[in-house]
């Protein structure tokens, strides 16, 4: 009765085996000799200076949030737009619209304060 | 205009300080006092008549008795080019950085410091471009071993 | 975990042995080390005419990435530190070929003041390959000697390893 899942079913253990052989192989036949100056920083060859892990800049976490807030907002107008030809046949075209029109308002809010912020710039400049 | 016409206009404002002008083909060519070079350089870059706004090479070259720093001056405005050189003893070579009159000095003079030991006055990064960083001598002075420290 | 260097050698791990040689030697990846003119026929021997490629050898160019250090040029004393931090920061197993008189020798600057006479004086090289430079096909060669080396190596035995040790 859940014949439709038998080729989902045999990729995902075809995947683990797969993948479990490789890193088990590994275990067994690759020589690991770590020491000290293997381990520092590639950097072309170049004795390395300063640390390997910095502080990332935040535009990138920002990006993301406004990334994630509009997704979603797209991810509820779609169904709406799925439906939406059997609220107009039941006759509450308007209310339907509306509804979905102040939400995409609220949000719109949200866009228009980001983009006066400056931070859909990449380099954001800040003010002197 | 000619070299040797500009040579003579130099002279003109600077009188003796220009040192002798050779008139040696294919470049003739001006020696002049290590202590008026930046102010004859000046001259030569911002005149409108001479113009040189391009230094095009600055080598040293090391004769037994003196080292010499050579510079080619070239003027893509007028498209002329002169030669400069500086006589310097070989204990102690020093003379003024051209650096702030022409930009492209910098790493040349550099090359010059790190290869004949001759001490720039004046400029802002004066350390080894070609040797390693902690190299001691400099190798193309000709009392330099050929092969080096090794036998 | 590791099965290296565990199994006693009343053991008899020919074919199993062979199969890992085979699979390193058909899949050597080399890391782009041009320093001088050898580099152009380095260039050369990856490119379409006498092409590496066909036997496995991709060019990569991070060390991290690679497991055959082609050093194509003249060592100097400046690029000695450089190469050797390279060198160890390649991972297990690693080979090296020294192509060229002056990555053997120093060649034809020997005698200079700034250069290392020859790569094998920093680190352990398998393959010399002669010449100035050496044609593509002579670089082929090289790396042809260099598979049967890998061939030979045994590891999992407890015995001495001919294999690829520690270059600590």
């Amino acid at each position: 009765m859940f014949f439709q899942f038998g080729v989902p079913l045999a990729l995902t253990i075809i995947a683990i085996v797969f993948v479990t052989a490789m890193f088990g192989l590994q275990k067994l036949l690759a020589p690991s000799n770590p020491y000290a100056r293997k381990l520092t920083p590639y950097e072309c060859g170049e004795p390395p200076t300063g640390r390997a892990w910095i502080n990332f800049n935040v535009r990138f976490y920002v990006i993301a949030l406004i990334f994630v807030v509009f997704e979603v907002e797209v991810a509820f107008v779609y169904p709406i737009a799925a439906v939406f030809v059997d609220w107009v046949k039941s006759g509450h075209r308007l209310y339907a619209l509306s509804e979905i029109l102040i939400f995409l308002l609220i949000l719109f809010v949200g866009l228009i304060y980001v983009w006066a912020k400056h931070d859909l710039e990449w380099i954001k400049k800040v003010p002197e | 205009m000619e070299p040797l016409a500009i040579y003579n206009r130099v002279k003109e404002k600077v009188g003796d300080r220009i040192l002798e002008i050779v008139d040696k083909q294919p470049n003739p060519f001006a020696v002049v006092a290590p202590a008026a070079l930046v102010e004859i350089c000046e001259y030569l870059k911002n005149d409108p008549e001479t113009s040189f706004d391009c230094l095009s090479n600055e080598s040293g070259v090391d004769y037994k008795d003196r080292i010499e720093v050579v510079y080619h001056l070239f003027s893509y405005k007028l498209r002329h080019l002169a030669v400069l050189k500086v006589k310097l003893p070989r204990e102690n070579p020093s003379v003024p950085t051209l650096e702030n009159v022409w930009n492209a000095a910098n790493w040349m003079e550099r090359e010059i410091y790190d290869l004949l030991g001759v001490n720039f006055e004046g400029h802002s990064d004066l350390r080894r471009i070609l040797m390693p960083e902690d190299w001691e001598g400099h190798p193309l002075r000709k009392d330099y071993p050929v092969t080096g420290a090794r036998i | 975990m590791s099965l290296l260097n565990t199994l006693p050698d009343y053991v008899i791990t020919t074919k199993t042995d062979e199969i890992i040689n085979w699979m390193r030697k058909s899949s050597i990846w080399y890391m782009l080390f041009g320093l001088a003119c050898c580099a152009i026929e380095l260039m050369h021997t990856g490119g379409p005419r006498a092409d590496i490629d066909r036997f496995g050898a991709s060019p990569r160019a991070s060390a991290r990435q690679s497991d055959l250090m082609i050093v194509a040029g003249t060592l100097t004393l400046k690029m000695a530190l450089r190469t050797r931090l390279l060198y160890d920061q390649m991972p297990d197993p690693k080979y090296a070929i020294a192509m060229g008189s002056c990555a053997s020798c120093g060649g034809l600057f020997q005698l200079a003041y700034s250069v290392c006479d020859g790569v094998d004086k920093i680190l352990p090289v398998d393959v010399y390959v002669p010449g100035c430079p050496p044609r593509p096909e002579a670089l082929t060669e090289g790396l042809l000697k260099l598979q049967d080396k890998i061939m030979t190596e045994r590891w999992l035995t407890k015995a001495p390893s001919n294999g690829n040790t520690a270059h600590a």
